[in-house]
């Protein structure tokens, strides 16, 4: 059986990969694949913690299915945002969507 | 080393792998092609958990939907960026040096678990992990609430993108 610990480097490693994609990509929709990878590892170490915790209390679960819908509602709402500000900017790159930058 | 490790390495390797090009590869319809990759290694993973559903969710939801839609985004937007170019902004060692001090710091907060060689206790004989989740998510003593709420917030977050994304002509 595989201990606990080995889901939760594997999440970290994901974390941190999903990490440098936010901040290191210029392209907006780059930012958001990495964002969806962070929000991926945090799913396994709760899957992982229901499975290595008390199994009948469904809580981590239950929990993972709310990142899932969260995941969709911010995947959808970004993009939207992406293809809106690429209509009336032309541009993709994050530094150059600084209409709000003060 | 027992099978099921074996199997584990092997997922993470793939899984790990295919994230590193998730967030390096110049082309992004590539990047959105191995984020595909990179969510089935996830789904295999929830499948050695024992989670069957997150693991079928995860294929319909993620796969099936959400890469979907980043490949139609990063068509919809490609005129202006398509390979030529950085693809990474000045600061990116910046970014590889946080997240490799990230992934140390939480190494290290691990190590000084004391939960951490635990393993899995058996499912106990009888239980039905699927059927109790939907108990749990339909019951008013357990998490029928979280669960309304998340279906307001999918449902306010289509009305949002629809009115973004909207083209006033």
């Amino acid at each position: 059986m595989v201990p606990i610990s080995w889901y939760l480097i594997f999440a970290a490693a994901l974390f941190s990969i999903g990490l440098f994609g936010v901040l290191a990509r210029r392209n907006a929709v780059a930012i958001l694949l990495g964002i969806e990878l962070m929000l991926n590892a945090v799913n396994i170490n709760l899957a992982a913690f229901w499975r290595y915790g008390n199994v009948v209390q469904m809580t981590g679960q239950v929990f993972a299915i709310i990142v899932f819908a969260v995941a969709a509602a911010e995947v959808a709402v970004g993009l939207a945002l992406v293809i809106s500000v690429y209509r009336r900017r032309n541009t993709v790159v994050a530094d150059e969507i600084n209409m709000m930058k003060w | 080393m027992t099978g099921e490790q074996i199997i584990f390495l092997l997922v993470a390797l793939f899984t790990l792998g295919s994230g590193f090009m998730v967030v390096t590869t110049r082309n992004l319809v590539h990047a959105a092609l191995w984020l595909v990759s990179t969510l089935f290694g996830v789904a295999v993973a929830y499948a050695l958990l024992d989670a069957a559903f997150l693991a079928v969710v995860q294929v319909v939801v993620y796969i099936g939907a959400i890469a979907i839609l980043f490949i139609f985004a990063v068509m919809l937007t490609r005129k202006d960026m398509r390979d030529q170019g950085p693809q990474m902004n000045r600061n990116w060692w910046v970014g590889a040096l946080l997240s490799v001090l990230v992934f140390a710091g939480l190494f290290f907060l691990l190590q000084g678990w004391n939960g951490l060689s635990r393993t899995a206790s058996e499912i106990p004989a009888g239980f039905d992990a699927i059927s109790e989740l939907g108990n749990a998510l339909t019951s008013p003593n357990a998490y029928v609430l979280p669960f309304e709420v998340a279906s307001v917030l999918l449902v306010a977050a289509l009305v949002g993108a629809v009115y973004v994304a909207f083209n006033r002509k």
